[in-house]
């Protein structure tokens, strides 16, 4: 679907805060798919609507980047690392076990769309090896018995991980009164007041 | 700690190891040791994200100070302190602000928080624990070159960190840290976080820049787009890592004298390090810059404790994925970037990965050559077919599929990529070949995917030889146009 | 270079300075009209700035003092064979099959270069073989090397960014959005410039291969704008034109209806012989093929039967300049009538074409200048001229400042979009140079006040594109709009003129009152050259092309000769053209088909030979002569336009063109006639065949113009003076104030493809002419109670078109647009000639 009412909302915010709208495009097209679960056509159009980019460049840009999705995944994206430091402490073994235990090849889908298992690289966690992340939130020295456990702590509702496409959960929000102000670079050309001090400074 | 909150963002709480003294269960990876903390000094209160706490332990002081000097004095403090840049290339942060040609504004600074280096982490945990220290570092740095505008980009991936950093500038923009006039001065700078979607390329400054500006992140050209010239915007822009950054507080409160006083002479102060693989306490430290060695760091009390069940160290990589690989001998050089650059690899990005000698050296150089290939952004030819070629040629030789020919290819697709002789570790003899690497690419990518493959076709040709089934290549008759059959 | 100290411009790529002083780096990305890249890193070279040696993509790299370059060391040949093995390993080797082989890059790189075998035996990569990106454009991906030519262009040429790189790394490809194809009118271009066979175009798809082509320089004569092209034909046949890089014209590029409009001169509908019929209705009506001498006779015949007054020539716009010179002088200095008009009451007045002072593109495009349009959309009507303004306005800092009836194609980079509403056009603009001249009221914040201070502040003069706008204003509307605008200081102007080679057609005097050479027929004097070589002068003024119409429809013309022309779709008033073709007592067709004017009304159709058949000159807006070759010959015995005139002139005033006998011959009576065609020499000719002769009094040459604001002619004899306007501009009440509370004025501008006679003929490009749509102004819509995309029947007081309903907030209030020719959907249906704001209401149906 498109936008709802309230992302539009998001939307027109996060765009006034950087001197071109074309900057808001990756983060709306987060904002799209925390909605949809991964990018529609209709909302990569409204996107390129809303930063000035034809389709064709909203898709092309959101391609370069794998976190966003042209069609739907599981509601949780579970992504084993396996790159040089999880490799070394059985990051791959643990990808079989995923995919095994879940019967699903790697970047596949569990029927009943509750998983999607990918491999990922180095996401950063590389002391805890081996990795892995659900919907980017971390599990870090994970054995084919935790990996399990997590799974079934999932289908069983236990733990309250949002569907695939939300990142964080607090939101930047800057209240007007304390923007200090955002304008296209040309508008901006003057050395801003502080600046003065130097002068100041130097004459004192 | 049960079942993790929404916010949470760990998934359970992590076993301690065996040897797992020193961890902080809030902050996991991170290993609270003997030693200056001048970044990590908050990371022991379970709260030191909040505003309260950071509050509480001297946050936002730095700014304070620094809103009492004149921009330049602030400046000339940094430049003092030999500040080096945290990212990877080592330069100096006092040095590159000065490279803002006058007159050109408006400038911008964008904070490189898309720490996607194979094996290394801690602007991660800078961002997830002392957001604040990280957003007054911003403030500090745009107080002293009179920036207006700052983007903090962060890693897609990294959702904690994203919304730690999302929290912390609400509550400092509703503080009055951030935003118009700033503690009540002239100071007003605006700080917009930005998060990419999973491009380890994004990491490269101007890869970053075109991402910022909502396009596909592969990387310009430098010389022109030498950010401090031709950045966001086609404005002059700096660029700087979170670490450097989070370093900007201490700084401003303890003076660069007091910062000199840690590390070595020429690379003061003190670094993350992630040290990652076959080890007995892996983690990520807080070290002195320039003063403590691979052999401390690895075999060290104080740091990882050794080896796994007292294995031996066959390789390691001494600064992320992109480094030339090191071994036993260079145990005993510094944690600092010349001498590891002069003796064929670098420091980087504070990436340290040990591996130890039940590690197969093809599958290994397999797996980062791989992930080269994967983030390969496309635009260079070498890179864009080469990484990939050298993946497959690899991953057949590990099939038991490889000809005796594939070593010579792959070093000549390498040299393709990175011509001349490419920067290696001193061996049978032969002197090491410095860092960095050349390159018939545009940025370093391409050249980074045949460090693994020329470290270990070096040191380990036998091996890839053991792998390597005779096979010769299949005759094929040449028979002349027009001959008779 | 290599060892040799070698001059170059400041700031130029070492690419480009090497391959001027003879060494050719290969490349793939780089093209030198469009932003380098350094992408496919195929002309790495060795550059030292003294720091020792170190590979650089020579795109890249500007030239520098001292700058040392070597092209053929070891380590930039290893470089560049590292890189072509890289390109090749996962191309296909499917060059035989390939419409590139022969003139690809990659295969002659590979060819002279490339290593004999291959070291790569892993499987290729692999994607579902063409895809169709548009109606006329192929992609295979696989043979694709990602340069980001195509990509690159689409975006920063055309403003089309339509196609872009998806994915990323070795999974990259160049694709367009789901169900969203590469509709741009540029799409052609990327076939031209792609370095492989990767996209290819339907019309040229397995025709031919290139080493069985020939090829010839000549112009593009879809528009008037003169892009140079290359016609490349095999076997009598033309199978595909390229765009020539003209510096001062069209830079490589060109519209995809100059680049497939060829496809209607292969058609098999192309009349190839003269055709006669009895009666145009009834039982008689069926064309019956005839001989020339007899057509001809025909005609002739009908000529001697007659007066001249009752004579009348509309058309020539497709003619060459020697063809058009031909056909003014057998009418006017053979036949005797004035009644000749190349316009069809949808252009400018002749007088001020040819008087402004006159601006070329180069002047439009100087960087930092500012450009008033009043007049089409560019992107429609001089697809070329958008392309170097758009690159204008983007890179170089030009102003647009915009006088448009509705939002363009440049409305997005314009500075300031005014938008007149029917009628109230030459008002505006009346205030507007009031304004920028400080002769009216300022100071006031509305928009023509921001637009005239951007007029103001133009420094050199702004360069003005002139254009007739909706076709339902009237003529003089636009024509007031102009010399109002003359009154800037220092303006000069670019005429937009519609169909081919107007401006020759005007030049040669194909317009009442004109003779060849910018004259007046009043002032031709006794002595002069002309009347030496022409039999003799009519007597009286003649008809523009309403009146002939008007004329005829009363029974008043007896010959009326359609020189390529299609009254009844192009003329502004369908129901006038009816009446006057039908009631012409002769109606003569000269042309490649038989357009549905002459189907309606024609006697006699005389085939003519196409653009690409014969010889001659073609002149552009701006004044600018250049070649046309003949490549091919006409089908059957069609003849050239030239021919035919000269036939008939022998046939009524034997002698009359003795000498005559080639398109040079012509040329030289012309050059000898006309003081403004006379630097148009053979040797000016192939001298630069590039960019052609410009003529005196054009802007280029810095003696701007034959027209001064004194009213004195600089140039000439008794060129064209000043005519005063008909009626003052402010004379006109707002029409939108006595605006029927359901009506709307109507504003009709043409498309680039519509249901014209030779895009009917163009099977690649026939199905782009977009369906009949009326838009409104979404804040209009509370007016009718008919919800948009439902099928509606637009109506005027004097006919209805059906169309669907649709909003565009680039047509203003209280106005309804429609396209001027889309299939099925006439707009001139809406129009009367003598009414000057048509008022349309809408109807569901």
């Amino acid at each position: 679907m498109t936008l709802s009412p309230a992302n539009e909302a998001l939307a027109a915010e996060i765009i006034g805060w950087f001197p071109r709208p074309r900057s808001a495009l990756i983060p709306l097209l987060h904002l799209a798919q925390a909605q949809d679960g991964y990018l529609t056509d209709e909302a990569m159009r409204r996107v390129g609507e809303l930063v000035g980019a034809t389709p064709a460049e909203v898709k092309g840009t959101a391609g370069f980047y794998e976190m966003f999705r042209f069609e739907p995944v599981g509601t949780y994206l579970v992504n084993v690392c396996t790159n040089i430091s999880c490799l070394l402490w059985g990051g791959e073994e643990l990808l079989e076990h995923a995919c095994e235990s879940l019967d699903v090849e790697v970047g596949g889908t569990t029927d009943d769309g509750m998983f999607t298992v990918e491999e990922a690289e180095c996401v950063a966690a590389c002391t805890e090896a081996p990795c892995l992340q659900v919907n980017y939130r971390y599990r870090g020295r994970v054995s084919p018995a935790d990996f399990d456990r997590l799974i079934e702590d999932l289908r069983a509702g236990r733990t309250s991980i949002a569907g695939h496409g939300v990142l964080a959960q607090v939101r930047q929000s800057i209240p007007a009164d304390r923007l200090a102000g955002v304008v296209p670079p040309e508008q901006a050309r003057e050395a801003p007041v502080w600046l003065a001090r130097n002068e100041a400074g130097a004459s004192g | 700690m049960g079942a993790p909150s929404a916010t949470g963002g760990y998934l359970a709480p992590l076993p301690d190891r065996s040897a797992g003294a020193g961890y902080l269960q809030h902050a996991p990876g991170y290993v609270l040791n003997d030693g200056p903390k001048l970044i990590t000094g908050r990371f022991v209160h379970e709260d030191s994200f909040t505003l309260e706490r950071s509050v509480a332990t001297g946050g936002y002081e730095g700014l304070r100070a620094a809103l009492e000097m004149t921009p330049a004095a602030v400046h000339d403090e940094v430049r003092a302190a030999t500040l080096l840049g945290r990212g990877g290339a080592g330069f100096p942060a006092g040095v590159k602000w000065g490279f803002l040609p006058p007159g050109k504004r408006p400038y911008y600074l964008v904070v490189n928080g898309d720490e996607s280096e194979p094996g290394t982490y801690k602007d991660r945990l800078l961002m997830e624990r002392d957001p604040h220290q990280l957003i007054e570092g911003c403030l500090i740095a745009c107080y002293a070159l009179g920036l207006q505008q700052c983007f903090l980009y962060v890693r897609g991936e990294m959702a904690l960190a994203q919304e730690r950093i999302a929290a912390a500038l609400n509550d400092a923009y509703e503080a009055g840290y951030v935003g118009r006039e700033i503690c009540g001065s002239d100071f007003s700078v605006d700080i917009v976080m930005a998060w990419g979607a999973g491009a380890y390329i994004v990491g490269e400054e101007t890869a970053l820049i075109e991402s910022l500006e909502g396009r596909r992140g592969m990387p310009r050209l430098k010389p022109p787009y030498f950010p401090a010239a031709v950045g966001l915007y086609g404005q002059p822009t700096i660029v700087n890592n979170v670490e450097t950054l989070s370093n900007l507080p201490w700084l401003m409160v303890n003076g660069s004298e007091a910062y000199k006083g840690h590390g070595s002479e020429s690379s003061p102060g003190t670094r993350m390090f992630a040290v990652s693989g076959h080890l007995r306490r892996p983690g990520v430290y807080e070290v002195e810059h320039g003063v403590t060695t691979f052999r401390e760091l690895i075999y060290g009390d104080n740091f990882c404790r050794g080896i796994r069940d007292g294995n031996e160290l066959k390789m390691f990589i001494p600064g992320g994925g992109s480094a030339p690989w090191f071994f036993e001998d260079h145990l005993d050089l510094p944690l600092e970037a010349r001498p590891v650059g002069a003796a064929g690899s670098m420091l980087g990005s504070g990436a340290i990965v040990i591996m130890d000698d039940t590690t197969d050296a093809v599958r290994a150089a397999w797996r980062v050559v791989k992930f080269f290939a994967r983030e390969s952004c496309g635009k260079c030819t070498p890179c864009r077919e080469g990484t990939t070629w050298l993946e497959q040629i690899l991953r057949r030789i590990l099939d038991g599929e490889g000809r005796p020919s594939d070593i010579d290819l792959l070093l000549d697709i390498g040299d393709n990529i990175s011509p001349g002789p490419y920067p290696v570790a001193a061996h049978d003899g032969a002197e090491a070949v410095p860092f960095p690497p050349r390159q018939t690419t545009i940025c370093p990518l391409g050249p980074s995917a045949v460090a693994p493959v020329v470290s270990t076709i070096r040191r380990f040709r036998h091996e890839y030889e053991a792998k390597i089934t005779r096979r010769d290549p299949i005759p094929i008759e040449v028979v002349p146009v027009g001959a008779a059959r | 270079m290599d060892g040799a100290a070698v001059e170059a411009r400041p700031g130029e790529m070492l690419i480009a300075a090497c391959e001027r002083s003879g060494t050719y780096i290969p490349r793939f990305c780089y093209h030198s009209r469009m932003s380098p890249v350094g992408m496919c890193r195929m002309c790495l070279v060795e550059v030292d700035t003294g720091r020792g040696f170190g590979l650089q993509p020579s795109c890249m790299v500007p030239v520098s003092e001292g700058m040392k370059v070597s092209t053929d060391s070891e380590a930039s040949k290893k470089a560049q064979d590292g890189v072509l093995e890289f390109l090749l390993i996962n191309h296909p080797l499917d060059c035989p099959v390939c419409d590139k082989g022969g003139e690809c890059p990659l295969q002659d790189q590979t060819m002279a270069y490339g290593p004999g075998e291959t070291r790569f035996v892993e499987e290729k990569r692999h994607f579902p073989k063409p895809i169709a990106i548009s109606e006329t454009v192929f992609l295979d991906r696989e043979r694709c090397i990602l340069c980001d030519r195509c990509t690159r262009f689409a975006d920063e040429v055309a403003g089309d960014a339509l196609i872009h790189f998806m994915g990323r790394g070795n999974h990259t490809e160049v694709n367009t959005f789901t169900d969203e194809p590469f509709a741009s009118y540029f799409s052609g271009n990327t076939v031209q410039i792609c370095p492989v066979g990767a996209l290819t175009a339907a019309p040229y798809r397995f025709k031919a291969r290139p080493w069985d082509l020939t090829e010839t320089l000549s112009t593009a004569w879809v528009d008037s704008l003169g892009s140079r092209v290359a016609v490349q034909a095999s076997r009598n046949r033309v199978l595909r034109v390229l765009g020539a890089d003209a510096d001062a014209v069209n830079w490589g590029w060109l519209s995809d209806k100059e680049r497939f409009g060829f496809e209607a001169l292969n058609s098999a509908e192309r009349l190839s012989a003269p055709m006669l019929r009895d009666a145009v209705d009834g039982d008689n009506r069926e064309f019956r093929q005839a001989g020339w001498g007899e057509a001809l006779e025909a005609v002739a015949g009908a000529l001697r039967a007659t007066s001249p007054e009752r004579v009348a020539v509309l058309g020539g716009a497709r003619l060459t300049n020697e063809a058009q010179y031909m056909w003014a002088k057998l009418a006017k200095g053979v036949v005797g009538t004035d009644n000749v008009d190349a316009q069809l009451g949808d252009g400018l007045d002749p007088h001020l074409v040819l008087g402004l002072p006159r601006a070329t593109i180069e002047d439009a495009c100087r960087p930092g200048g500012t450009v008033l349009l009043v007049g089409p959309d560019p992107k429609e009507e001089l697809p070329t001229l958008y392309l170097r303004l758009r690159h204008a306005i983007v890179n170089d800092g030009v102003k647009l400042v915009e006088v448009t009836p509705h939002a363009t194609g440049l409305s997005h980079l314009a500075e300031h979009s005014l938008r007149p509403s029917p009628g109230t056009t030459a008002r505006l603009v009346a205030e507007l140079v009031d304004a920028a001249t400080g002769s009216g009221p300022s100071g006031d914040d509305s928009e023509i006040e921001a637009a005239a201070r951007s007029l103001r502040e133009a420094g050199e003069g702004v360069v003005v594109v002139l254009g007739r706008m909706s076709l339902a204003e009237p003529a003089d509307v636009g024509d007031a709009a102009a010399r109002e605008l003359s009154r800037l200081p220092s303006a000069r102007f670019l005429p937009a003129l519609r169909r081919g080679n107007l401006m020759g057609a005007l030049e040669a005097g194909l317009a009442p009152g004109l003779v060849p050479g910018r004259m007046q027929l009043e002032d031709v004097g006794d002595g002069a050259s002309l009347a030496e070589s022409w039999p003799r002068l009519p007597d009286s003024l003649g008809l523009d092309a309403t009146s002939v119409l008007r004329a005829a429809a009363r029974g008043d013309i007896d010959v009326l000769v359609l020189l390529g022309s299609d009254p009844l779709n192009d003329f502004v008033d369908r129901d006038l053209a009816y009446r006057g073709l039908r009631g012409a007592a002769c109606v003569v067709a000269v042309d490649l088909f038989v357009n549905d004017s002459a189907s309606l009304a024609a006697g006699v159709v005389l085939a003519a030979a196409g653009p690409t058949e014969c010889d001659g000159t073609f002149t552009n807006v701006e004044g600018r002569v250049s070649i046309m070759s003949r490549k091919v010959t006409p089908p059957g015995t069609a003849r050239a336009d030239w021919m035919i005139a000269a036939d008939l002139c022998e046939r009524l005033e034997p002698g009359s063109t003795s000498g005559l006998d080639s398109p040079q011959a012509i040329r030289a009576e012309l050059a000898q006639i006309s003081q403004a065609h006379a630097p148009i020499t053979e040797d000016a000719l192939t001298q630069n065949p590039m960019e052609g002769v410009l003529l005196a009094g054009t802007g280029a040459t810095g003696e701007a113009g034959g027209w001064r604001r004194s009213g004195r002619p600089t140039m000439g004899r008794s060129p064209v003076g000043r005519t005063e306007p008909a009626t003052g501009p402010a004379g006109r009440e707002d029409p939108l104030e006595e605006l029927p509370e359901d009506g709307f004025l109507l504003i009709t501008t043409r498309t680039m493809y519509d249901d014209g006679m030779m895009l009917r003929h163009c099977p690649s490009s026939r199905g782009l002419a977009p369906a009949a749509t009326a838009r409104i102004n979404p804040a209009d819509t509370d007016r009718i109670d008919i919800d948009v995309s439902t099928a509606v029947r637009v109506v005027s007081d004097f006919g209805h078109i059906e169309a669907t309903l649709a909003t565009d907030s680039g047509v203003p209030a209280g106005s309804l647009r429609v396209d001027w020719l889309a299939p099925g959907a006439p707009a001139n249906a809406l129009i009367a000639a003598a009414t000057d704001v048509t008022v349309v209401s809408v109807e569901a149906r």
